[in-house]
Parts: structure tokens; sequence; C-alpha cells
């Protein structure tokens, strides 16, 4: 006979509140099997485990219930004390009497005869508990970064300073991501490229880190400690071993006029490019839609010659290839960090603001090229109407953040503190210009950032204007910014050189994509969920899947950087260990009755269904023990019944039934039974 | 709608068409006539609900479309209201009847069932729908008889035919093309100008008439700027404002404006080879015969 044991939580009064708790043990108490019942005030408190424990020894208890909160918060914490009191760690179940009863029950009778019944079913379960052993899991010691950006570059260096090798993905020609692109930084005004150069460079000499460029994550199959990923590998059309960066194919390109990616289109490029000349790797890819030669090789199947050998000639390493061709490895992978950025909302939606119709109308990022010494203008600020410096310039905030009409509701946090940035250093660029700021409020929350807005109105001129911009048209040579001063009252009227959008940041366009790929969730905007926002908020809720950066949600240079420190310390946690502990609660098939239907197989989201070849030569279904999560699908969908899903057996589901069923149901015993 | 069908809207003059924007009405009627679609106007028509009624009761403004809407039902042909006050106020009603607080309200008001109400609200189409939609096009071809070569245009579209964009929908709220392209079709030189959708002041005139001279002399301004020859406008209350306050505002501003003004129908109409004349171009304030006598 089985010997249960029931502790009834108060939860402070969370669940005491509206349920009668010392009622509910007394009443469970009374139920054959249970030998012990009590209640308590915080039973996950280092003396309500010790309660449980003493109680399991001086009444030889096998098996417990624990009545408290949702399993998904506590179940680990009662597991563990029972196993430390010698119980198989499976020999609990948990009642959940807080979520599923006190929180959502104002009547304190309902609330403790529902909460009799919720614990009388679980104490029914405890009689089918059976032990369960988790299966141990090897685990790969290499991890997959994936992105190369800032926050991908510091989960790789930090991973691979501790010993472990990293495989780091980038799918543009250079790592760098946005940071790259960028003039200084808030709110210290750091140079970006020179605070961001030498991580780059560390990752290429980093003995632990291999990496690539030109290449994209194509597919992830496996699970936590075990991942085998496919990188597809974008021809270059220059064969990197070779190459030693001279530069000299660049300036041989005939063709050079193509819209630069990395300039944001305030630049152009020859058709065999590096987006900037810290490149790392400093290897040129050539733009194969443009380039002269791959368009002749490709639309005339049987030609000899390419029609343009420019770069081919002038190589001095005979490093051109126009032979290569797309190929995917594969690496086998432990953990996974994923840092694949952000994009940039398109402002051309706001048709009053003239993106893309007016030339000197531009974004952010493309003010950044335009101020950045190494970009397209030199550092010098002219307009990209006729070259000419603007004596004044009109910043809007908030392009495609907090606003419900374009779908982008949420505060994209470092618009405020990127437009002050450009108001000081468009002063020091020029002294003589005047900036202008529409916003909605000032968001500055972060060290030295309010002090930062500050100097921007105060020492550096910068004019705030708390309103929104109605229109942007052109007049004579200058643009016409009509707005409101909400704190005035007035409507303003501001002649601008210059117009700049501080667009918001939203997911990168193919984030739902890649986070199918890896079987992680994700928002209705695109960014990634975090396992728990407060208390795992760099891991995702697929094991071993970790998150850093803007996919997860906007934040700054500083966040990204602790997020990504974060990441590889939860990727290290996990490498660190020679084994990995499987979940125990899952699906076993009996394959002796199995029939190899595999029914099971097309049911399963987790392809965890792997087919096996009996002695006897019949086909049958077996469990892959590191993927299946116990959802319990297979079990209901086999037709044959031949699946169980531990710690779930049909007899524990139909006892917990008949229980709840049966006319002598404990709930009688209260006798002021509304129902 | 083919070609070889003769399409008929019951048509909707409004007060202007009848009044002072007969030139309007007697242009689209030529061109109507021209390109084979045929107007019935309604019988027994009241006011659209505009300014007098929609700036004092919500429920009046509703309901005088509503009465307009439900006068056409019998003939069960789309309404046609070439202005764009009483177009406007047609599409708002329609949109706003769809709250069943409100549609109780105007059937009572009516003096009719609330399904009467519901099942009688035509549909309503703009004069700029019929002439860019696609089954009308080979026809317009057909008619032109003296393209506009060497007019410079810009068009003009006002604020009632562009908002509320989820109601009128028209192609673009802030740079909308569709008269841009039949001026363009009809081998105008059409200009491009920041101002196709502002203000031009409207009903104030008669109440602030500071705000409207204001307003129109920076309209004025811009479409001198671009060098245009001539405004285009689909709505009798933008053309009454630009039309007939040009002197006020070179009085008051020491300007010289003599911008002539047209409706749409009226290029349409020179196009078609109508003479000024029939078109009755000498109702304009400004005149208009320096660009009738161009080419």
């Amino acid at each position: 006979m089985a010997r249960t044991g029931v502790f009834v939580c108060h939860c402070g009064s969370n669940i005491a509140g509206t349920v009668d708790v010392k009622r509910v043990a007394e009443v469970v108490g009374q139920m054959p099997g249970v030998v012990f019942s009590t209640n308590y005030m915080f039973m996950c408190s280092e003396p309500g485990q010790r309660l449980i424990q003493d109680a399991i020894r001086e009444h030889n208890l096998d098996r417990v219930v624990v009545a408290a909160c949702s399993p998904t918060m506590h179940f680990k914490t009662f597991s563990g004390a029972i196993q430390r009191a010698g119980l198989n760690p499976y020999m609990i179940e948990m009642a959940n009497i807080r979520e599923h009863c006190s929180w959502v029950h104002p009547d304190k009778a309902i609330g403790t005869e529902k909460a009799t019944e919720i614990v009388t079913m679980a104490a029914a379960k405890t009689r089918w508990l059976e032990p369960l052993f988790p299966r141990e899991i090897g685990v790969t010691r290499r991890a997959l970064v994936i992105g190369g950006g800032i926050a991908g570059i510091q989960a790789a260096l930090d991973i691979a300073n501790a010993g472990v090798e990293v495989v780091l993905v980038e799918r543009s020609p250079s790592i760098g991501g946005r940071m790259a692109q960028l003039d200084k930084t808030f709110p210290t005004l750091d140079c970006s490229g020179c605070i961001l150069t030498p991580r780059m460079t560390e990752v290429i000499q980093h003995p632990n880190i291999t990496l690539h460029t030109w290449a994209e994550v194509e597919a992830v199959r496996g699970f936590v400690g075990n991942f085998e990923v496919d990188i597809l590998h974008k021809p270059r059309y220059v064969d990197a071993n070779k190459c030693t960066g001279c530069g000299e194919c660049l300036t041989r390109c005939p063709r050079k006029s193509f819209s630069s990616e990395f300039d944001e289109g305030m630049g152009t490029r020859p058709a065999i490019y590096r987006p900037f000349p810290q490149a790392v790797p400093n290897v040129p890819v050539i733009d194969a839609e443009n380039c002269a030669a791959l368009k002749s090789l490709r639309e005339e199947p049987g030609r000899a010659k390419p029609k343009c050998g420019a770069c081919v000639k002038f190589c001095p390493r005979q490093a051109i290839d126009f032979s290569q061709q797309p190929t995917i490895t594969t690496e086998k992978i432990g953990a996974i960090v994923l840092a694949n950025g952000f994009s940039l909302f398109d402002p051309t939606v706001y048709g009053e603001y003239g993106y893309g119709r007016y030339p000197d109308v531009i974004t952010s990022i493309q003010m950044e090229r335009l101020m950045n010494a190494a970009g397209p203008t030199g550092g010098e600020i002219r307009r990209p109407s006729d070259g000419k410096h603007p004596h004044s310039v009109v910043f809007l905030a908030c392009i495609g953040s907090r606003d419900d009409r374009v779908g982008r509701p949420y505060c994209s946090k470092i618009c405020c503190m990127y437009t002050a940035k450009h108001a000081i250093m468009l002063k020091e660029h020029d002294p003589h210009v005047q900036s202008y700021v529409f916003y909605m409020d000032v968001r500055a929350g972060g060290k030295g950032y309010e002090e930062f807005i500050r100097r921007a109105q105060e020492e550096y001129g910068a004019c705030y204007l708390r309103g929104r911009v109605s229109k942007v048209y052109p007049e004579r040579d200058h643009l016409v910014v009509m707005g409101e001063d909400t704190l005035m009252g007035m409507p303003v009227r501001i002649e601008a050189g210059l117009v700049v959008l501080a667009t918001g940041v939203q997911p990168q366009t193919d984030a739902d994509e890649m986070a199918r790929r890896l079987g992680i969730s994700y928002d209705g905007y695109g960014f990634i969920n975090e396992s728990h926002p407060k208390l795992n908020p760099v891991e995702s809720n697929t094991a071993g899947i970790m998150l850093a950066g803007m996919t997860v949600g906007p934040k700054d240079i500083p966040e990204s950087v602790s997020q990504a420190s974060a990441a590889a310390a939860k990727a290290l946690g996990l490498l660190s260990q020679p084994t990995l502990l499987g979940e125990a609660m899952v699906s076993s098939v009996s394959q002796e009755r199995c029939v190899g239907c595999f029914t099971c197989e097309a049911v399963c989201p987790f392809n965890a269904i792997d087919k096996v070849t009996l002695r006897d030569g019949r086909q049958a279904a077996q469990i892959n023990e590191g993927l299946c999560k116990g959802c319990g699908l297979c079990v209901s969908a086999c037709p044959g019944k031949v699946i169980t899903a531990r710690g779930f057996s049909d007899q524990a589901l139909l006892e917990q039934m008949h229980v709840l069923l049966q006319d002598r149901s404990p709930r009688m015993k209260f006798g002021g039974s509304s129902r | 709608m083919r070609d070889d069908q003769m399409p008929t809207y019951s048509y909707y003059p409004g007060c202007s068409l009848h009044g002072t924007a007969k030139e309007y009405d007697r242009s689209l009627k030529l061109v109507a006539d021209k390109l084979g679609f045929e107007l019935r106007e309604i019988a027994d028509w009241s006011c659209c609900g505009a300014t007098a009624a929609h700036s004092t009761d919500e429920l009046l403004a509703l309901a005088l479309p509503a009465r307009n809407l439900m006068l056409a039902a019998a003939a069960r042909q789309p309404v046609l209201a070439p202005c764009a006050m009483c177009y406007n106020r047609m599409k708002v009603a329609q949109h706003e009847l769809q709250e069943p607080t409100k549609r109780q309200a105007v059937a009572k008001m009516l003096g009719r069932s609330e399904k009467e109400l519901w099942s009688e609200l035509v549909a309503v189409v703009s004069l700029l729908q019929i002439v860019t939609g696609d089954g009308i096009q080979s026809a317009i071809k057909a008619a032109i008889v003296k393209p506009l070569k060497n007019l410079k245009v810009v068009c003009y579209y006002g604020c009632l035919l562009a908002r509320p964009p989820e109601i009128v929908q028209l192609d673009n709220l802030e740079n909308p093309q569709t008269m841009d392209r039949l001026m363009a079709q009809l081998g105008a030189q059409v200009l491009d100008w920041p101002f196709k959708t502002e203000c031009c002041g409207g009903s104030l005139a008669l109440a602030r008439l500071d705000i409207v001279l204001a307003l129109n002399r920076q309209l004025l301004d811009m479409a001198r700027d671009v060098g245009t020859d001539c405004i285009v406008t689909a709505c009798p209350m933008c053309h009454s404002n630009l039309d007939t306050r040009q002197r006020q505002i070179n009085a008051k501003f020491g300007e010289s404006f003599d911008m002539p003004i047209f409706y749409v129908t009226e290029l349409m109409g020179l196009a078609f080879g109508f003479s000024a004349e029939a078109l009755l171009l000498d109702k304009h304030l400004t005149d208009a015969s320096k660009i009738v006598n161009k080419d």
C-alpha cells in the first residue's frame, strides 16, 4: 500500500486568503493511502522543505503531494527536496491550488471546495506514480553563435576565452554589424569603430573561433548538447586563402556605381567590394547580380571567357575564382547563441515626411554614415540633393516607434539617445548649424543618459520641441517642417536644410524564419521570446539556445554586450557538464506491440520519433528521449495504444477522474455546496 | 463595366453644381456625353449635409445624405457626386451608419425602418473614380482630339477627396496620383508639388476670410514656385476659394497672382475639342483664356 504525505501551502495569503488550507489538509488526510497531511505558510522555503523531509522519514512516506503553485514554478524545488530525503524525485505530484484556484476565485467557500477536489485528485494519482530515471545525454563541447554584430562578437569571444570552440556565422561579408556603421556612441562619444575593430580582429585571430562570413544557418537538427547545424556558404568568388586584402581589385573594377549597402545608399561601391576598409575578414566579395563577368557567364552558358576580367587580370595572387559554387557544411554543436540583430523601420509609410520623395529627408543611420570620417562624404555633413552644408537640421523622433497606426506600439529605446548624439555631433562638425528635435517624450534611462540629453540642449543648443510633425515639403532650396509645439500650444514652421528621421528598430525581416528553423518562439512583431522575461532573460524556451542583443527586443550597445556575456555564461554552464540529464517524463513505446504505422511520427511536433528495425525485421517506433518533451500527442494518436507518457499513465488519469466524479466526493462533506 | 455598355449613374449635383460651379456641371455633362455614360439627376434631392449640418448636428449630417441615397435606391445605379463635399458626406454617412445606434436614430429621423435604411444605401462614386476606371480608358483615348500639349498643370485634390483615408480610399493620402495620371493622359505636363492635399479653408471663406486668404496665398505661391500654368481641382469649394479670391489676396499681400483654376472636367472638355464658350469658362473670375488660347 502506498504511503502518501500531503503538504498544503498557504503561499502567505496568496492561497490561504481564499482557501481554508487547514480544512483541505484535514479532508484529504482522511483518504485511503494518505498517512500524513499538514499545512504550512511557505512550503517552498527552507523550513517548509525540511518539514516535508522530516515527515518522509518520520512517517516512512514513499510519495508526496505538494498542494501549492504551478509545477512550472516549483516542481524542481520539491522534487529536489524529496530526492534529498531519499525518494525518487518523480514520486511527487503537485496540486496547483494557486493559479488554478485561489487566484481566480474570490469566494472562500467555493475556493476551499475546489482546492479540496484538486488535492484529492492529486493524492489519488500518487498511487500510480512510479520511480522515473532520466537518461544521461552526452554533450558536444562546441558553441555556435549566429550573427557577427557586437552581441555575437562578445558572446563568441567570451565562450572562446573560456577554452571552448566557437563557430561564428555571419551572413554579410564582414562581422561588425550595425555598430560598424556608427560614428560615435552615446553617452561617452567613444568612436564606434575604435572600440569595435579590436574586438573584430580578436575574433579572427582567436584559435578557438572558426569564423564563417557570407554564410547562413540553413538548418538545425538535434537537441540540447547535440545539435547538428547545416551552414550555407555563399560563393564569394574570391579565394579567401589566396587573397591578401590588398584592394587592387576594388580600384580596377570598371563598374563602380552601385548603391552601397553599408553606406545605406549614401555612397557607392564597385561590383567587387568589401563593406568597409576595416572589414573582417579583409576579403572582398563579388556582387553576382551586377558583376559583368559573372553576368556574361550566367547568361551565355557556352561562353569560354567572361566578358570582363579586370579583377582577374590585376589580382597579384590569382585569387579571383568565378567557378565558386554555394556549399553546405555540417557542424556538431552543443549550445547555440542567437544574436541575429535587427532591422530598421521603413519610413516611407509616413507619406507626410516625404522620405523617398525628397532627397534631403534621410534616416538616422544615413546620418551616421554622413558623420563618419570613413563614410561617403569623408565625415562632412552634406545634403544628398546638392552637396551643400545645411544650416539647420530638424530631427523627428519616434518614426516607427510608439505608433499603433503603423503596427509599432513599442518604444525603440535607442532613438532619443542617438538623436541627442547627432545634435551634439552636428554642432561639433559645424558650430553654425542649428538643430531642432521634435520628440514625444525623451526617454533617457541609463547611466549618464539624462545628463547627455541635457548637454545636447544646454551646451550644444539643440532646440527640443515637444510635438509631432504634420508635414515636410520642399520650398525653393530648403525643406519646410510643419509641426506642433505642444508645450507652447502653437503650430511651428521651421526651414530646414536637412531632415533626419529617427527610425525605430524592428526584428530582422526574416526573424520568424530563423526562429522556426531553431524551434523557438517569437512574439507578434518577430522578436524572440525569452524563456522567462525576468528570471531567464537570455535563454529561449528551447533548451540549449541562448539569446543576445536586439533579437529579443530594442536595446543599446551596453545592454547588448551584457546580454551577450550572460548568454555566453549560460552556454558555458551547459557545455561544462560532461553529460546532461534528459527529460524523464517522456513517452515510451512498447515495441513488441508496435505495428509500425508511424502515426506518432506524423503528429510529433519535436521530430522525436525514430524508426528502428527490430531483430525480427519489423519496423517500430522509438522515442528519441533527447527530443521528446512529453507532450503526449503520440500517446493519444497511437491507434494500438502502445505508447505511454511516463508519469501520466492511463490508470493514474482514470483514477483522478474517478475520485472527482464519484458521489462520495469529499466536497459533499462540506454540506453547504452551492452547486 | 464594359465599353459597349452605356453606364448610367444617378447624378447628385448638390448645391454647388447648380450654383457657383455651374461650369463644373456643364463640362461634366459634355464630357459624360462624349465618353458615353449617362447621368440621371436624382429627383427631389436635398442638401448633402455639409458644413451647416455637420458642424451643428451629427445626426442631421448623416440623415441628409442618407435621404438622398435612399431616393436614388430605386434606380439601382451608383450615385455620382462630383462635388468633393457631397461625396465625402455620402461616404462618411455610409461608414457611420454601420453603427447600429446611429442607424436607429437616423432611421427614426427619416421616418423609415432601420432595415429599409440599411438596404437602400446605394454605392457612391467620385468623378475621379469614374474617369480613371479601367473600362473607360479606351473611350478617353478616342475622345482626345486636342491634347493639352505645352500645358503645365498641378493637381489639387484638397482635403475632402483624400480624408479620412480609410473611408474615401484615395490611392495615396499624402501624394495621390489619380488626377495626375488623368492629366498626363490628356497630354498635359504634370508637375509634382507638395500641396496636393492641403487645406483651402473651405467654408471659412464666409466666417474667417483672413484664414482663407492666407491659406490660398500659400497654395498659389507654391504652385507659382513649381512653375505651373494652372491648377486643376475636382472640388467646387477649392475652386471657389482659389479662383475667386486672387484679387483680394493680391491686394492684401501685395502679390500679383493671375493663376487660372480649372475643374478636371473642363480640361477634359478642352482636350475633347469643346470650346471655351460651350464649357462656360467665362464663369471663372480669374481669366482662363490665356490657357485656352495657348495652343
